[in-house]
């Protein structure tokens, strides 16, 4: 399957969730949703993506939270699935699109490309369920029951890429940061 | 002396609402003090670079999150300290263990060189700092606060002194 099929896939099943992403998803998800509780994250710390959806998610505990996160940028910050699994918020799904390489940069393989499983590191780390997607029929399927689950959840999606440009166009973080706060800090009221 | 309550009382204070941490050497006696309190959330992290993006996503989910990390962790957190508590301008109190401040500045040989890169770090960051060496100088830790929230940038509490019981 290619990542636009999984984020199509993932904007029709989509509520009130939000949704923080990165890296070549931050450029690609914009086409499928627009919502006020959406933060792609370019230009922000890299890899530090869950360790960001840690905090809305403890902070926003009625609210789910997807995190859409590349391999190679789970690869540098491991030990936050660790982090995740120790304050176990229950409303977090931190998904890893797996394409095995560093998209952005060229297309460079990524460490342990064919050795690496996150699934067991996050089984490992202690969260509450992990899944393993190849096959977008499942992945349909199955989403409905995983946006439902107690977390913490992981999901791991191998997602070639998907065969389209990336969007070069800028993405104003602070303002979205602010925007984001202001809607959820409205919601909580 | 600095002592764990009254550095509690300053957080508190400030409506702080999550302390995020990962102990050091100075911060070591805040940990029970800070199990005790009922009304600060406490999240661990495993690596200092976690805590920026994590205070980053309670504020924007609208929390008053501090963190607790120590020089040597701040020198690990570059580019989170850039990208994400800069760049997206989070008000954010940090509180960060002066590792070999006293030796420094007693003119003695530090344990190593943490001391010596921390203030020219901060300065070509471009964040204020204060100093916090006893409790007379907890009140600092409220002005730190105070002077995050007005130019919507991290701001630094130097703990000089190791907390005692």
């Amino acid at each position: 399957m290619r990542r636009d099929e999984v984020l199509q896939t993932l904007a029709k099943h989509r509520t009130n969730e939000v949704v923080l992403t990165t890296m070549s998803v931050a450029q690609e998800w914009p086409a499928y949703s627009q919502s006020e509780f959406d933060f792609n994250a370019i230009g922000t710390g890299m890899g530090h993506l869950p360790d960001m959806a840690l905090g809305v998610a403890v902070a926003c505990p009625d609210r789910k939270v997807l995190c859409l996160n590349g391999d190679g940028s789970m690869l540098m910050n491991l030990g936050v699935l660790v982090s995740i699994a120790n304050t176990a918020p229950t409303n977090l799904i931190l998904f890893v699109f797996e394409n095995e390489i560093y998209e952005v940069t060229g297309g460079q393989p990524i460490p342990g490309r064919g050795r690496a499983n996150f699934a067991a590191m996050a089984q490992g780390a202690g969260f509450a369920h992990t899944f393993e997607f190849s096959d977008l029929t499942a992945f349909d399927k199955e989403l409905p029951t995983i946006l439902r689950l107690e977390g913490p959840i992981f999901v791991t999606v191998q997602a070639a890429p998907s065969g389209k440009p990336l969007s070069t166009k800028a993405i104003p973080v602070r303002a979205a940061a602010r925007a984001l706060r202001d809607s959820l800090t409205r919601s909580q009221r | 002396m600095l002592q764990p309550k009254t550095i509690i009382e300053q957080l508190k204070k400030c409506g702080i609402t999550h302390v995020v941490w990962l102990p050091d050497s100075e911060s070591k006696f805040m940990y029970d003090a800070l199990q005790a309190e009922q009304d600060l959330g406490f999240i661990p992290v495993c690596r200092e670079g976690e805590a920026f993006a994590v205070a980053a996503g309670l504020w924007m989910g609208g929390k008053t999150p501090v963190i607790l990390i120590q020089n040597t962790g701040l020198f690990e957190s570059g580019d989170v300290l850039r990208g994400t508590a800069l760049g997206l301008e989070v008000p954010l109190l940090m509180m960060i263990g002066y590792r070999g401040y006293m030796e420094m500045k007693a003119g003695k040989q530090p344990f190593d060189t943490a001391a010596v890169y921390t203030e020219p770090i901060l300065n070509t960051w471009g964040i204020p700092f204060h100093h916090i060496e006893t409790d007379a100088d907890t009140a600092k830790i409220a002005e730190a606060f105070k002077q995050a929230q007005e130019i919507s940038r991290p701001v630094a509490a130097l703990i000089c002194v190791e907390y005692n019981e």
